[in-house]
């Protein structure tokens, strides 16, 4: 029996390690695929990361880092190169690595920081050929920054959310030239900050409203048709443009990797395809936490690891006293907040609460309404789908609450 | 000097080879692509048909029942996973009630057994999701599912094992009669054989017009697919057809051997052998019969969308012809082309017996093959012992559909040799799951570079012209 293992060593993993070493557990594994610590920052070596968290603009693998000293400072065992196979809802882990094959584990408390993958282009269904020198942004990326080795010279790029903006100006300065980023929505996925440093500081045109609506090329891709989308996001054909190019780059959403939180019989949010958490990030299945992109998409690693950071802590109590919930109330979404995490409170304590809009909306309030009576409202300016948005909840307003409703009002 | 040339390693020419490589004879398989099965093999609905379908008394029923009647054992020599999970053909009205009807009638004709017509509360008992509007359907007990190219690369390396070669890329320009048998030649090299096999699908017209024989054409029909998660594999539990209509058969739902759902074809005859090209109005139609068919099908649980071209012959039958002695045409291999291969390579054995050629059997022919994917199918215990042996194999490459290191070297080392990602993601199913690649992608690349000792910017999705990568980046020059 172990008291807590960590399933993914990438900062949300490294990050509720840290905090439930600092909380007085020692007992800890952390289990992660790849041969070395980090997870998916290993690949971002842009700059970027950390400014909120530490005030700096740092590189992924110097994010990373600074996390990776402390597991290994206080020596928190962990083990690369093991893939999980399996988690049932008992907390019994199944992985497999090249040393010990395959190997069972029990668990008192598992933190799930899995991370998430990129929407695959099959989930498209674009019309037209299927040739080589289509790749997720991400994919492409390894092959640049890790591989050292260059997908194409022409590129097109499907979405804009933030791997596709990294994407358009890492491609840009290693000599490709990327010829348009179309986005399907009439706003971009990303964040502000990367539509002006990696399309606009390099003349990238981003064409909101629009799609690509063919794929052209036997061998190798050797273009794209795209169009503009009416309201209905239906193509307009008249706006047909072929567009040559050997690289599609494919940006169009990330989807928290999930399997073995069903595996665990954990109960999902339809709308986060994540885990459906309390403040603690506690799922609804004892003993089992969840952070960072498999609980749902962040914009911002800083936030990744302070989420983490409560699941760590959260476990860690487990750990050492068991459930502790003094209430039970769901957290509602208008439809305009899509949803927010967590979606549960279980303890009366300050609580922050994060969502995200389903539209760009200006000059609006934030309110939060218990049982009918409202105990919270907040103005902004702008809010977007891109950007997360978060308020704080003190916990003596929340007492005897059965249901609390977020919403935005206009 | 070969015995035989088999032209095409698809489905069709992977079993005739194999069929012959159990006769003392050299045997050299010829491919154009870069992988065998990349035709209407890669693509299609893999299905074995019972075979109510084809009119009584026409080679595809004669061939199509015979055929699947030998699929079982085939599979299980090739350690392919075949499943007899049986096919239901549902009606909506009288009119469909009275096809079905006849469609029993033809079935028991051709042989099929145990078909029998179920009304509405025993097809809903047997698929709770059926569309309510469905009546009545015909239940073929026999019908199965298989998976197409793991089928014909097991076929073509077991046909190896038993001493067939096979040259990939071997793309036929011309082929000269001599007095002794054959030349077949491609811009680089000429094999010579006694006998030629033209398996070679689509292009199975103009390899016969190489020899004078003008008898036949074919032309590509297309047909696109939409393939859903696992999540969605067990929706239906048979393959689901509609009552065929002047217009086809239309919009089949199946499970897959691997657990997925598969949906399609569409039926668009063209003219371009080469454009494989989805539409999206393919699309809309697949999604708007499907809908017609089964209840709930989530769409947005779609993995990949893809597009194969059936070799339709112009008799409207199989076109198994000997235009002269020693040269065979298996050409027109539609549907039910994929159940009836096992009973074609039989077919096509006895045509070369009855034209003098001696086939004597081979004592130490094993039809057996190790099963492709053994090691998934191993208990813990079973993979632990061969992970002590070779640690490869406890490493997982493709998270998604959790293949091993171990697995995807041994495709690549094992006869027909994986030499591209598509080639690897045939055998192994890595790549082939939610991500599509995306994470496994470049690691793959990297084995197959080594493991064939080319540069990591050589490694191709599919062969020729399909690079994934143009060179290294600019600091790395």
């Amino acid at each position: 029996m172990t008291d807590l293992v960590i399933i993914g060593g990438g900062p949300a993993g490294m990050s509720a390690a840290i905090a439930a070493y600092e909380s007085g557990i020692r007992d800890i594994l952390i289990l992660e695929r790849d041969v070395k610590l980090g997870g998916i920052l290993q690949q971002c070596i842009h700059n970027g990361f950390g400014l909120h968290k530490f005030g700096e603009e740092l590189t992924g693998p110097e994010y990373a880092w600074r996390y990776e000293e402390k597991v290994r400072e206080y020596g928190i065992p962990f083990k690369t190169g093991t893939m999980v196979l399996d988690i049932t809802k008992d907390k019994i882990i199944t992985a497999t690595n090249e040393e010990d094959g395959i190997f069972t584990i029990e668990a008192k408390a598992i933190v799930l920081a899995m991370g998430c993958r990129e929407r695959s282009k099959g989930a498209l269904n674009i019309a037209g050929s299927r040739p080589a020198g289509i790749y997720s942004a991400g994919t492409a990326q390894k092959f640049v920054n890790m591989k050292g080795y260059m997908p194409g010279k022409s590129v097109v790029i499907l979405g804009s959310g933030d791997i596709g903006l990294i994407m358009a100006r890492r491609m840009t300065l290693e000599g490709a030239e990327v010829k348009a980023v179309c986005e399907l929505m009439p706003y971009s996925g990303g964040l502000a900050r990367n539509i002006e440093q990696c399309l606009n500081d390099f003349n990238i045109p981003l064409k909101l409203s629009h799609t690509v609506v063919e794929i052209h090329g036997k061998e190798r891709l050797e273009g794209v048709t795209i169009a503009q989308v009416d309201e209905k996001r239906k193509p307009i054909d008249s706006t047909r443009e072929f567009i040559a190019c050997d690289t599609l780059l494919l940006s169009v959403g990330l989807i928290p990797e999930n399997e073995l939180t069903k595996a665990a019989e954990v109960d999902l949010d339809r709308i986060t395809n994540g885990a459906v958490v309390d403040q603690d990030r506690q799922t609804q299945k004892e003993g089992i936490f969840a952070c960072g992109n498999v609980l749902h998409v962040h914009d911002l690693v800083d936030f990744v690891s302070e989420e983490a950071e409560i699941a760590g802590k959260s476990a860690a109590n487990y750990i050492k006293s068991g459930a502790q919930n003094d209430m039970d109330a769901v957290i509602k979404t208008d439809g305009k907040i899509r949803y927010s995490v967590p979606q549960r409170i279980t303890t009366k304590k300050d609580i922050t609460v994060y969502f995200r809009v389903s539209d760009v909306f200006k000059n609006v309030k934030i309110n939060v309404y218990k049982d009918g009576e409202q105990i919270y409202s907040k103005k902004k300016i702008k809010v977007a789908p891109g950007e997360m948005e978060s308020i704080k909840l003190a916990g003596e307003k929340l007492d005897g609450a059965k249901e609390l409703s977020l919403e935005l009002e206009l | 000097m070969y015995d035989v040339s088999v032209i095409g390693a698809g489905v069709v020419g992977a079993m005739v080879a194999r069929k012959l490589s159990s006769y003392s004879l050299k045997v050299c398989i010829l491919e154009s692509e870069n992988d065998v099965a990349m035709g209407a093999t890669r693509a299609n609905s893999a299905i074995v048909h019972a075979g109510f379908d084809a009119k009584e008394g026409s080679l595809k029923a004669k061939l199509n029942v015979r055929g699947s009647e030998m699929m079982e054992k085939v599979a299980r020599e090739l350690g392919v996973k075949y499943k007899k999970n049986g096919s239901l053909v549902i009606g909506f009205n009288e009119e469909d009630k009275k096809v079905l009807s006849e469609l029993l009638v033809r079935g028991n004709e051709n042989g099929v057994k145990d078909l029998r017509i179920l009304d509405k509360e025993e097809l809903k008992a047997l698929e709770p999701n059926i569309s309510n509007n469905a009546i009545c359907a015909l239940y073929a007990p026999t019908g199965a599912i298989i998976c197409p190219y793991e089928l014909t690369i097991a076929a073509v390396g077991n046909a190896m094992d038993n001493g067939a070669e096979l040259k990939c890329n071997f793309k036929v320009t011309a082929i000269d009669k001599t007095d002794d048998g054959y030349e077949v030649k491609s811009e680089t090299e000429t094999v010579k054989s006694r006998c030629v096999i033209n398996c070679a699908g689509l292009y199975s017209d103009k390899i016969a017009a190489m020899i004078g024989d003008e008898s036949f054409s074919v032309h590509p029909r297309k047909g696109e697919y939409i393939l859903l998660d696992k999540e969605c594999g067990n929706i239906v539990s048979h393959t689901i057809f509609r009552t065929p209509s002047k217009m086809g058969k239309g919009i089949l739902v199946s499970p897959t051997v691997d657990g997925n759902l598969l949906t399609g074809p569409t039926s668009v005859d063209m003219e371009d052998k080469e454009n494989k090209a989805t539409a999206a109005d393919g699309f809309e139609k697949i999604i708007k019969e499907t809908y017609e068919n089964v209840e709930g099908v989530p769409f947005n649980k779609t993995i990949t969308s893809f597009c194969g071209l059936r070799a339709v012959g112009s008799t409207g039958d199989f076109i198994i012809t000997s235009p002269e002695k020693g040269f065979i045409n298996a050409a027109g291999i539609e549907s039910p082309g994929l159940s009836a291969s096992p009973a074609i390579a039989e077919y096509i054995a006895d045509m070369l017996k009855e034209q003098g050629f001696e086939l004597n059997e081979k004592a130490d022919f094993n039809p057996e093959r190790k099963p492709m994917h053994y090691f998934r199918e191993a208990s813990v215990e079973e993979k632990n012992e061969i992970i002590k042996k070779d640690k490869s194999f406890g490493k997982i490459v493709c998270r998604c559909e959790g293949v091993t290191e171990g697995e995807i070297l041994e495709a690549i080392r094992t006869n027909p040799k994986a030499r591209d990602l598509d080639g690897v993601k045939r055998r192994t199913r890595a790549q082939m799951g939610r991500c599509q690649g995306g994470f496994c992608s470049p690691y793959i690349v990297e084995l197959l570079a080594k493991e064939m000792n080319i540069a990591y910017e050589d490694v191709t999705k599919f062969g020729a012209g399909s690079y994934i990568n143009c060179s290294k980046t600019k600091e790395d020059k």
